[in-house]
């Protein structure tokens, strides 16, 4: 057999470990710093861009898309390049991908803070973002079918399995969730409004985890733990069923966020019992992981990179167990809104991806740079830390979102709340706040010696760009072999894997969210909601640039402990014109669905100038400049135009007097608000924002909306 | 109220139905054909990944004893 010389390409990913590390550090340390403005909200420095708001989506988007996006980029170059026998296909499309994902960090670094955001979770960038994302993500496809077209190994290893199932996967997700209509360059609308932008919204966002997070990491798993142990996977077999099994069952469980919201109950039925199934396949592939190393566990004691690899395997079991059960009805009442989830997805974040992503560089740089690790001692160091860094984090956590959740549930002997004032249920979880901060304070400490002992190690080394290496040909591999079997006939046929695979994700997300799209023209029409005003809709932008939807939901579950403290229960066609939905995923502050008219205008005001001065003790920051900036009026009538084109019914010709209703408008609020004291002018933000707090809530309780012209 | 939006919808009760005979079908299948997967094919590969076909790895191995 004719024997082909040809070399790995290191240099690409030497590129992506680097910008793993930048960008980790990036994004951790803006999670240290909203987890400062936590407990002491000054911390934003009365800076509109750094506020508590905007950061926590720059925090996310960082982690993720950057620090564990480059990450799987970085181990899945390497990898495949060597479990395909070939470079990858093409030198100019792995820049492009490089310098096309650092360019969508960028966009994103530079317009999270401006509070350029469409307000939906892990998919908070703007349109044209989204477009080079799209783009981007194409390119990364082609490499890699291409790479794996040209392999000179036959057999495609389960590792390329999961790789293939996050790029189609991904693609799906983000095209179908991102589908907005633009506005101005920086701003559009979603097509979905209400119950349903909620459901693909959550569809996209539970997924995002599967095949971002999870599906490309168990790929890693499968190629850099046999390699780190010298040994070949416990069961190969089980690997086969773990992947089919995962990305079925994985793509349904979306609607367990959604839990007692307005969501119809068969979807989220459906949602609970495909994750609690979700059990089965996530300790499959954990066991697995796991048993590679038996009799193997004294290396475990020596090798700071199987350390770090048990200590994420580990962590994955626990998230994939936690997951199901925080889908079950009963514990989800108790969990959703709080600090538990925050500790839930922690535990995957820094346990699970953060832990794989450093195991595999201290494995990897080393021998890319043809070298040994600088210091053994140091490595051991930050596993120690970044592991105490995770307890520290996720036992405060979990301890506020039980403490918070039971006292919003609380009632006294004669059946009323026993803490009506929820600031109070706040102000007792601030001492584990200040623990949580700790906690990543000590994480990110180890990230910083980890970094340290890298980049020394890569100093002592030269990195090897081009590896040589060689292997058999590949003339005979797509001619089947006599008596194979199907499984083997469709692993040598990369587009037909990756079709099926495709297949597969799809039924779930068809079978849910077609009834939503029929769902439409069902919800039953509550006569008495009405469109926004133009007033109101800018204040609702407002609200999504300030990023307030991060803190607050707008969506009270029908139990009697929320509407108790917050009113009656949200239905679902109160949303029919919310393009996006904002019902939230978090209460740090209270619920705002039914805030309407529960306060007056001056409290308003007051109370976004100094928070503190109204609810002594709160830890919402200030948002001053809301009463200094004054409202750009120059869109509202594109806004109109973009909301009627989504359904929105603003009678014809009412985009060329919007102005002036909004005018009227914010008259009437700002003579209410001089009359009590403010120093005030109409044409400031704060006007906007008080007028859509005062709508949220109001049309089902048969208080008449503010006026609007012809708009019935 | 989550019934009544449903109820709307002509057979929406089959969905899930549907949903779990479609899932069980193509996990019976999948599991047949792993059980019949012969030893010899896993063995191969399952190795993949341990094949040192390029010199950087063999000789980095050799430095470290296998093990970093």
């Amino acid at each position: 057999m004719e024997i082909e010389k040809f070399s790995y390409d290191n240099r690409i990913v030497r590129n992506f470990a680097i910008a793993t590390m930048i960008w980790g550090i990036v994004g951790m340390l803006v999670g240290l710093v909203i987890a400062f403005q936590m407990y002491i909200p000054a911390l934003n420095f009365g800076i509109p861009y750094i506020s508590f708001g905007r950061l926590r989506p720059l925090h996310t988007n960082a982690v993720i898309f950057a620090f564990v996006g480059n990450a799987m980029f970085m181990g899945i170059y390497y990898s495949l390049q060597r479990i395909t026998k070939s470079r990858m296909f093409s030198d100019l499309l792995s820049k492009v991908h490089f310098w096309g994902w650092q360019s969508i960090i960028l966009c994103a670094a530079l317009t999270l803070p401006l509070g350029i955001t469409t307000s939906k979770e892990y998919a908070e960038l703007e349109w044209p973002i989204d477009i080079l994302i799209a783009l981007v993500w194409v390119v990364f496809a082609i490499n890699m079918f291409g790479t794996i077209v040209k392999r000179r190994e036959k057999h495609m290893y389960v590792a390329i399995w999961f790789y293939v199932a996050t790029v189609v996967t991904v693609a799906v997700l983000h095209i179908v969730n991102s589908i907005e209509i633009p506005v101005t360059l920086f701003k559009s609308y979603s097509v979905y409004a209400g119950v349903q932008d909620a459901l693909v919204q959550w569809w996209y966002g539970h997924n995002a985890v599967a095949f971002f997070l999870t599906t490309p990491f168990l790929g890693l798993m499968y190629y850099y733990l046999p390699k780190a142990a010298n040994r070949p996977v416990y069961s190969y077999k089980l690997s086969i069923i773990h992947f089919w099994s995962l990305i079925f069952i994985y793509i349904w469980a979306g609607p367990h966020h959604l839990l007692y919201t307005a969501l119809p109950d068969w979807v989220q039925s459906l949602g609970v019992v495909f994750s609690i199934m979700l059990i089965a396949p996530s300790w499959g592939g954990m066991i697995n992981g796991l048993l590679t190393l038996r009799g193997a566990w004294d290396k475990v004691r020596e090798d700071p990179v199987l350390k770090f690899m048990v200590v994420a395997i580990t962590a994955y079991g626990m998230a994939t167990l936690e997951g199901p059960m925080l889908s079950l009805k009963n514990v989800n009442a108790i969990a959703h809104y709080t600090d538990w989830i925050v500790a839930h997805v922690h535990v995957g974040a820094l346990g699970w991806n953060g832990f794989l992503t450093f195991g595999i560089l201290y494995w990897l740089i080393p021998r890319i740079y043809r070298t040994n690790l600088y210091s053994k001692k140091l490595a051991n160091v930050h596993f120690w830390v970044g592991t105490l860094g995770i307890v520290f984090y996720a036992i405060p956590m979990y301890w506020a979102g039980i403490t918070q959740s039971l006292m919003w549930k609380q009632f006294t002997l004669e059946g009323i709340l026993q803490y009506p004032n929820f600031l109070e249920t706040v102000t007792t979880l601030i001492p584990l706040y200040a623990i949580r901060s700790i906690g990543g304070t000590m994480y990110f400490v180890g990230v910083i010696i980890g970094v340290y002992n890298l980049y020394k190690t890569a100093k002592l080394g030269t990195l090897e760009a081009n590896e040589p290496a060689e292997a058999p040909a590949r003339e005979t591999m797509n001619l089947a072999t006599p008596g194979e079997t199907k499984h083997r006939w469709l692993e040598r046929k990369p587009l037909q894997f990756a079709l099926l695979a495709t297949v597969l994700v799809l039924i779930g997300g068809v079978i849910e969210i077609i009834p939503t799209f029929l769902i439409k023209s069902n919800v039953p029409t509550i006569s008495s909601v009405k469109p926004y005003t133009p007033l109101e809709l800018h204040g609702r932008d407002l609200y999504i640039r300030e990023g307030c939807n991060n803190c607050h939901s707008q969506m009270i579950r029908p139990f009697r402990s929320e509407t108790e403290r917050y009113g009656e229960y949200s239905k679902a066609g109160e949303f029919v014109y919310d393009h996006p939905f904002l019902w939230g995923s978090k209460r740090t502050g209270p619920d705002l669905h039914r805030v309407g008219n529960k306060y007056p205008n001056i409290w308003h005001y007051l109370h976004m100038q100094d928070p503190s001065q109204i609810s002594p003790g709160s830890i919402m920051p200030s948002y001053e400049w809301l009463q200094k900036d004054d409202l750009d009026v120059s869109t509202t009538e594109a806004k109109i135009n973009a909301m009627r084109t989504l359904g929105v019914p603003y009678p014809k010709g009412f985009e060329k007097i919007a102005n002036d209703d909004l005018m009227k408008q914010s008259k009437i609020i700002t003579d209410d608000l001089t009359k009590n004291g403010a120093t005030v002018t109409p044409e400031k933000e704060i006007i906007a924002m008080i007028a859509y707090l005062q709508r949220l809530g109001i049309d089902i309780k048969g208080e008449a909306p503010a006026d609007m012209k012809g708009a019935k | 109220m989550y019934k009544q939006v449903l109820e709307h919808i002509t057979g929406v009760e089959i969905f899930p139905i549907i949903s779990f005979i479609i899932f069980f079908v193509f996990f019976l299948l999948m599991l047949g054909w792993v059980l019949t997967l012969s030893k010899n094919y896993i063995r191969k590969m399952e190795n993949i990944p341990l094949d040192e076909d390029s010199n950087s790895e063999k000789s980095h191995n050799l430095n470290a004893g296998g093990l970093q």
